[in-house]
């Protein structure tokens, strides 16, 4: 397919999108690298997929520049850039059979003879036998296939890739997103892919770009987005973050010593997305399953230097792998603790006196003056 | 993080330059609305400029028409038709519930209960279209013919007992009388008020009667509470396609009734084409357009559905 | 009597449909009637004569091509106007969007008499002759608002996905507009041609108005409403209800043949 050095990156120089009073896109510079599964994240409306359909061409930027490699594109309508899409609910020619949806953009440009790419395609996605059929009469998982199909056998420069798994159930889901990636790393062009599902971002892209507001909160690898978010948007959006308020005691060394409600608890000043000065205010995060849960009773038995909370057991559910808790606590109502089923101690159950501890590692600090439940409320809409 | 990654984007940004949608392709709704526009603009809407001139003009057809703002017309106009005005809308208002009594069960019939026929059914509806309904408004002449079986029937029955006794008939007689002319007008508007009733019928989930029957709803309460309220885009839509070409009409009036069921219709259409009094005939057309526009306009109001087209 | 109740609504509908049906069955039957007078209104002897001369009373078949003529005319020119203004109003943002509503739906709203009797001011005043340009310039005026309605709804319902799928797999402006929203807004156009040219076909009321010498087939009947009813009327009338009711059931035959020919 598609050689690895022709084409180059997507470069995105200062674009912004307005509708009338309305910013969808706030000016935004961004750089894709060739041959990279790309992925845009964000809750409905954040302005994910009017920077795709920018880079498509379907929306004109009010303000900025689209560039693929070397060529500014910005101006080019669609049918003239080198960047297929694959659309939300596909948008399969209904009038058409599947062989005639795949050729159509091979036929655009006047080739001819397209009978042997054509078959060769449908035999990628596993549908040759279908190609007499119309899209109506495919599953959803199929014509999900045909899309993609109609799209790589034009060989662009990049796919774009808008909500391409959101018709699907999740099993089925699943499976695609193994197979999208598979299919990106043998042809080895470059996808961007909008979603508003972090697994599905966390899973398949090598970088995401997490949106919020028109804006790109952070951007990253998954593994280091998860865990160095730099903002509580990123922090709640992608899994699930425990935020603590909290006074600086210390801050300058290595190491910063904060205070909430009468426990001391300490984190790496590399994890700060902030530079915390003592006496102001930190947001300290920690991810529900870098925590450990003993009884009260046990305490002792927590070893020195590890970060500690008390706090009561609100609820708890069995997950099967791990047990769920939710501990209200002093320094925060409603911590989550994920444990892993390895041995279950049957003390405890709700309202029994627990102690929290964690490595002080692997805490992070944020910015305090931001909301705290950012990306919360659209993490559950979008599950 | 890939090393290649753009810098995170705050603060990066270089004043960019703005675009702008090109003229042209703003530009191509108009172009689109142009010729069609035009049209109605020529042939709809000045032609009712030139009406209402033409109504306020006075003088005769051999010394021609000149306007001079005689708003008196409409006044004589209105004290010499006002019982064809009302009779007008009388026999209109009757023909639009007797389609919507007539039409509904069919409607709702082919909807819910045909099954398999439901094609065929939907087919004999439409079918009377494709002949001429000036030919099949001419054989309700037959059909209502004096002695003729119907008549008979009806006779028989002491039905024109009652209808003469409320006007509608004479004696043993239909054809000539309103009976007949609203008999005629119900036949042909009938279509207009099955279509829009089965279009938004149809539409209804029929897991909603189930649901209604579940929560204790008896039939007849489902129908009145459910299916009949789902239905009202039909209704409204059905009713004003029937009662606004009924009210203007002439041809059932004077193919099927006597000069004593002349309606608004067969006025103009005498004072324009026979009588050649343009002035009053141009008046006469206003009036009835008025009062059909307010009509309509009051009652889509109460009925709550203003996006019909 | 629970069989009547629960099946009331079957017999009401059946004999609406019967109401409705009835006069085509009349017309038929009296197609083949050979009436003592002038008028064709009483039942008097079998008789094949009218089916054998259809065209036998003169300026009857003149009158029928005419009417096929300008209900042709008549539908073109409704169906390009309508639809390229049902694409302006559901594809583009502009101002005046709600005037063109307005001026759309009027014509619906509209008792057929008052615009006939407006159109005739116009033509008189302008000293224009009637006949068929002014029927055809009337036709295409009605018809035009059906045809917009008709496009607008399918087009509606039509994913701008489709489109710009199109744009993006390389179609032009041109080639987009030709090979996808044309062919998926088709059923659309062709109910709104078709109910153009019935419309425009049976008109009357506009008609007289505005016809001046000229005599459609509406025309003919209504004149030979007058004048006396041959029976050659009711020949045509049965044989375009039989040739329509064959159109129609071949086409449902053929489109149920295709759905079914494809592999499920």
């Amino acid at each position: 397919m598609t050689d690895k050095t022709a084409g180059g990156d997507v470069r995105l120089a200062g674009i912004s999108k307005h509708y009338g009073s309305f910013t969808a896109v706030h000016p935004l510079d961004l750089t894709i690298p060739q041959g990279s599964f790309f992925a845009l994240l964000g809750a409905s409306g954040c302005g994910k997929t009017t920077t795709l359909r920018m880079i498509a061409g379907l929306e004109e930027p009010s303000t900025g520049t689209v560039s693929l490699g070397d060529s500014e594109v910005t101006h080019l309508p669609p049918y003239k850039r080198p960047v297929n899409t694959v659309f939300q609910s596909y948008a399969l020619f209904p009038h058409l059979n599947i062989y005639e949806n795949v050729a159509f953009g091979l036929r655009r440009r006047g080739i001819k003879s397209v009978k042997k790419q054509v078959d060769d395609m449908l035999e990628l996605v596993e549908l040759g036998q279908f190609a007499q059929r119309k899209p109506h009469q495919l599953s959803g998982g199929q014509q999900q296939r045909v899309a993609v199909a109609r799209a790589l056998i034009n060989h662009p420069q990049v796919l774009l890739l808008d909500e391409p798994l959101g018709a699907l159930d999740l099993k089925l889901r699943r499976q695609m997103q193994l197979e999208l990636k598979r299919i990106q790393t043998e042809v080895g062009i470059t996808f961007v892919h909008v979603t508003h599902d972090q697994e599905e971002a966390m899973t398949m892209a090598d970088t995401v770009a997490v949106m919020n507001g028109g804006r790109v909160e952070q951007l990253g690898a998954p593994a280091e987005l998860y865990e160095n978010p730099k903002t509580t948007f990123v922090a709640n959006f992608l899994g699930t973050s425990n935020l603590i308020e909290a006074e600086v005691l210390e801050a300058g060394g290595s190491d910063v010593t904060v205070s909430s409600a009468g426990a001391t608890l300490r984190l790496p000043a590399a994890r700060c997305s902030t530079t915390p000065k003592a006496g102001g205010k930190l947001l300290v995060g920690v991810r529900p399953e870098k925590m450990s849960l003993v009884h009260a009773d046990e305490e002792d038995t927590v070893a020195a230097g590890r970060n500690k909370v008390r706090g009561t057991i609100a609820a708890s559910s069995f997950i099967g792998v791990s047990t769920q808790y939710v501990i209200d606590s002093p320094v925060c109502p409603e911590l989550e603790v994920y444990v892993q089923n390895i041995e279950r101690d049957a003390r405890l159950a709700p309202g029994a006196e627990v102690v929290l501890h964690w490595n002080p590692e692997h805490t992070f600090g944020l910015d305090a003056a931001q909301d705290i439940d950012a990306g919360i409320e659209t993490v559950e809409e979008g599950a | 993080m890939t090393a290649t990654a753009a810098p995170p984007v705050a603060g990066t940004v270089t004043e960019p330059p703005v675009h702008k949608a090109s003229l042209r392709k703003r530009l191509v709704p108009y172009w689109l609305l142009l010729p069609g526009i035009l049209w109605l603009l020529v042939f709809f809407v000045l032609p009712m400029v030139y009406q209402a001139s033409t109504s306020v003009q006075t003088g005769s057809l051999e010394e021609g028409f000149k306007v001079t703002w005689h708003f008196q017309t409409y006044w004589d106009a209105l004290t010499e038709y006002y019982p064809q005005f009302l009779r007008s809308l009388l026999y209109a208002g009757t023909a639009t519930v007797l389609c919507l009594l007539l039409g509904y069960p069919l409607a709702y019939l082919i909807a819910f209960k045909a099954g398999r026929w439901r094609n065929l059914l939907l087919v004999l509806v439409i079918a009377p279209f494709f002949t001429s309904f000036l030919i099949r408004t001419l054989a309700w002449k037959t059909i209502l013919a004096d002695g003729g079986p119907v008549v008979e029937v009806l006779n028989a029955l002491h039905v024109l007992d009652v209808t003469s006794w409320l006007g509608m008939t004479e004696g043993e007689r239909v054809l000539a009388t309103p009976l007949a002319v609203v008999c005629g007008l119900t036949y042909n508007f009938l279509p207009f008020m099955i279509l829009p009733l089965y279009t938004s019928l149809e539409r209804i989930d029929t897991r909603l009667h189930e649901a209604a029957g579940d929560l204790y709803a008896r039939p007849s309460t489902t129908f009145r509470k459910v299916t009949f309220p789902l239905s009202m885009p039909g209704v409204v839509s059905g009713t004003l396609l029937t009662f606004i070409p009924a009210s203007g009409d002439y041809v059932n009036a004077e193919l099927l009734g006597s000069t004593d069921t002349r309606m608004i219709g067969n006025v103009i259409q005498s004072q324009y084409l026979r009588i050649l009094d343009y002035p009053t005939a141009a008046a006469l057309s206003f009036i009835l357009m008025a009062i059909v526009l307010i009509m309509v306009t009051i009652y889509i109001r109460r009925a709550g559905t203003e996006d019909l087209v | 009597m629970r069989w009547l109740r629960r099946n009331l609504v079957v017999i009401f509908g059946l004999g609406t449909l019967a109401y409705m049906i009835l006069p085509n069955v009349v017309v038929t039957v009296f197609s083949f009637n050979n009436p003592a007078g002038r008028f064709n209104y009483a039942w008097q002897e079998f008789s094949l004569d009218a089916w054998k001369d259809p065209c036998g009373v003169a300026d009857l078949c003149g009158s029928l091509s005419l009417s096929l003529q300008i209900a042709v005319w008549a539908t073109i020119g409704a169906t390009v106007l309508g639809t390229a203004i049902a694409f302006a109003l559901v594809r583009y943002r502009f101002r005046a969007r709600g005037a063109v509503n307005s001026l759309i739906f009027l014509p619906m709203a509209m008792p057929e008499i008052v615009m006939a009797a407006s159109l005739l001011a116009l033509f008189l005043n302008m000293g224009i002759q009637l006949g068929f340009w002014t029927i055809l310039i009337a036709h295409v005026m009605f018809c035009l608002s059906f045809v917009v309605a008709a496009v607008k709804a399918r087009v509606l319902s039509m994913d701008p996905r489709l489109e710009e799928a199109a744009r993006d797999l390389y179609a032009g402006p041109v080639q987009t507009f030709a090979r996808v929203t044309l062919p998926i807004a088709a059923p659309g156009i062709a109910a709104g041609a078709l109910l153009s040219f019935a419309l425009s076909f049976d008109d009357f009321i506009i008609t007289n108005f505005n016809s001046g010498n000229t005599v459609t087939f509406p025309m003919f009947v209504w004149g030979s409403a007058q004048r006396g009813t041959p029976v050659q009327i009711n020949v045509i009338g049965t044989a375009m209800f039989v040739i329509a009711v064959l159109v129609v059931l071949v086409g449902q035959t053929v489109g149920n043949r295709r759905k079914n020919a494809q592999p499920k």
